[in-house]
């Protein structure tokens, strides 16, 4: 871990992105104390203001401060990102630990189910889901976690699979360990690597597929204030008010370069060959 | 007097099976290990030599291979017919192996000490505090010192040779009555083999267990074993005491052997070399498996399988040359 932290140090860029996901981070935990005002209330005559000194990002269509939602918003962001993600990497990770492993008939069964919902467009995978549970936080995050799933299964077991041969393995097996005991303790760590790239780089993702979602008005319901529905309803005021479409519009790109930006460097980072350089 | 046998092995076949095609990757093979003995399986690459060693260990990897028949009885249980729980709780325990590449055997992201704890957490359910008081009395064992501090150390910081003490270590944990060896010192240098073996050696005795040791390596052969296998295409060839393997050797195929290893005592221009290569596990030739190389092959070689003939209580050979009496007494006069 230490030595982790210092090859991160190193890397400008990639220091760069996770100090940014930090600062999102803190926006989103402190949203209560920094946001100026409460982000669902109205304020019947500043409809449409351009930012001034009251409300330093202006107002949207209904008269709510546009800086406060977008600070709630990141809360949102940040908790649909983390759960979905969850969600996906947890159940990939038991899939493509238990299909890398065992192979043959539960190895089938796993990564037939994995193509089918790999053959869907994965936001149109994530609007049937929407579609059927319901429009709300919680599904949504659902929605989001299960259209990552085969993506982290895939990676796992192909992990898994090339791990499995080396010869620690294969020694572990000699020394008589079980079964779960050669999964956690020798296929787990050795696995991590990659794995934990792929988690920054869905984050990513999950959040931009929650603001597409809240965006085509299947996500975050009104009046909670989320990026992609904020960008949904600056729709219609675009040309006399750019600044309800431009602010939300910036923090989703900041946030998701800063994720990607970390993504990048922890995959070099974790990558061998590049380790004594 | 009879000595007890603590390893079996009773024409163990071993077959992989690939589409429609079948290797016989061990083909009717049967041997014994005495007690405190040090036997050696040695062969060519594709001779069978390891997938024995990991039909014994019950390793075969899956799926593909498996067991088609023959049993192994060790300890006087049969390893063919118990469940893979039961198989769990005897390897690393009563038999447990050592890899030929020390450098891949260890797991990166694990301590040293981690490791050499894991069988005596697994089989004995130690706890962690006693468990590592033995690791790092096993470390010393081996041979390694600052033993306290190589215990957190991780597998990269340590030099070949030492991961392969911090290996045997792994191996003895549990004081087995069996030590499989495969090719333990290929990967090593010359120096470093010489102190493996030597350790191997004092271990054997001070654990009183038995050894099995895979090679290809004859110097290695006749430093270790007492007695020795020769395999070939998955069978066993010649059976003898190390001493007659050296100093009288039947088979052609352990002439060939002998004679490709050079010789500091006499000058040769070129070492003897046995033409051609094994044959692939699917197809062996329908009579003595060796008779496309062999130069005293004849019409009968190729015809009908051949049986191990017995030359003496303790050596047998997988010839016809042995029948012809011409050749025997030529032996003899030489």
């Amino acid at each position: 871990m230490g030595e982790f932290l210092t090859r991160l140090r190193n890397d400008k860029i990639g220091l760069m992105g996770l100090i940014g996901v930090l600062l999102i981070c803190i926006i989103g935990l402190l949203a209560p104390f920094i946001a100026p005002h409460n982000p669902t209330e109205i304020f019947n005559e500043y409809r449409l203001v351009s930012p001034n000194s009251q409300f330093l990002l202006g107002t949207d269509d209904l008269g709510r401060d546009i800086l406060s939602r977008i600070i709630y918003g990141a809360q949102v962001s940040l908790m649909v990102g983390l759960i979905a993600v969850g969600i996906g990497a947890g159940f990939g990770l038991l899939f493509g630990l238990l299909a890398g492993y065992f192979q043959g008939v539960i190895d089938n069964i796993i990564m037939r189910v994995m193509d089918v919902l790999f053959a869907f467009p994965d936001l149109l995978l994530a609007l049937a889901i929407v579609a059927v549970l319901g429009p709300n936080l919680k599904n949504t995050m659902i929605a989001i976690g299960l259209v990552f799933i085969p993506v982290f299964t895939r990676l796992v077991r192909s992990s898994v699979i090339s791990v499995k041969e080396m010869e620690y393995v294969t020694n572990a097996k000699s020394i008589g360990a079980s079964h779960f005991r050669i999964i956690v303790r020798h296929l787990t760590p050795n696995i991590l690597a990659p794995f934990l790239v792929q988690i920054t780089l869905a984050l990513s993702s999950a959040i931009l597929a929650e603001a597409a979602l809240s965006f085509l008005g299947l996500g975050i319901q009104p009046p909670d204030p989320s990026w992609g529905s904020m960008l949904n309803t600056s729709r219609k005021f675009m040309e006399i008010a750019p600044w309800t479409a431009i602010f939300p519009a910036v923090f989703i790109i900041f946030t998701i370069f800063c994720f990607n930006l970390l993504g990048d460097s922890l995959r070099d980072i974790f990558d061998p060959r590049l380790k004594d350089q | 007097m009879k000595t007890e046998n603590i390893l079996e092995v009773t024409d163990l076949k071993t077959y992989f099976f690939r589409g429609k095609k079948i290797f016989k990757a061990v083909d009717g093979v049967s041997f014994h290990i005495e007690k405190g003995e040090t036997l050696c399986i040695v062969g060519e690459s594709g001779s069978g030599k390891s997938i024995t060693s990991l039909s014994i260990m019950g390793l075969i990897p899956e799926p593909g291979g498996r067991i088609e028949s023959g049993s192994i009885t060790f300890d006087g249980k049969d390893l063919t017919s118990i469940t893979k729980k039961e198989m769990m709780s005897i390897r690393g325990n009563d038999v447990s192996m050592i890899f030929q590449e020390p450098m891949t055997s260890l797991n990166p992201v694990l301590t040293i000490g981690f490791q050499v704890m894991e069988p005596l957490i697994e089989h004995r359910k130690w706890k962690k505090k006693n468990a590592k008081e033995k690791a790092i009395e096993l470390l010393n064992m081996v041979g390694i010192a600052r033993a306290d501090e190589i215990f957190h150390s991780y597998p990269h910081q340590l030099s070949g040779g030492m991961r392969q003490r911090v290996m045997i270590a792994i191996a003895i944990s549990c004081d087995p009555k069996l030590l499989i060896a495969d090719e333990p010192t290929t990967a090593l240098d010359v120096t470093i083999q010489a102190q493996i073996l030597d350790l191997l050696r004092t271990i054997k005795d001070d654990i009183d267990s038995s050894i099995l040791l895979i090679t290809h390596d004859l110097g290695v052969v006749a430093e270790m074993a007492s007695r020795v296998i020769v395999m070939y295409g998955g069978q066993i060839v010649e059976e003898a005491t190390v001493e007659e393997i050296f100093d009288f050797p039947k088979h052609p195929y352990t002439k060939g052997l002998l004679g490709s290893v050079p010789k500091l005592e006499e000058e040769r221009d070129r070492l003897i070399q046995i033409k051609g290569i094994v044959p692939s596990a699917d197809k062996y030739p329908k009579g003595c498996r060796f008779a496309p190389r062999c130069k005293f092959a004849r019409s009968e070689c190729f015809d009908n399988e051949i049986m191990l003939r017995k030359v003496n209580s303790k050596h047998f050979v997988r010839c016809v040359l042995y029948d012809d009496p011409l050749v025997k007494i030529k032996e003899e006069k030489k």
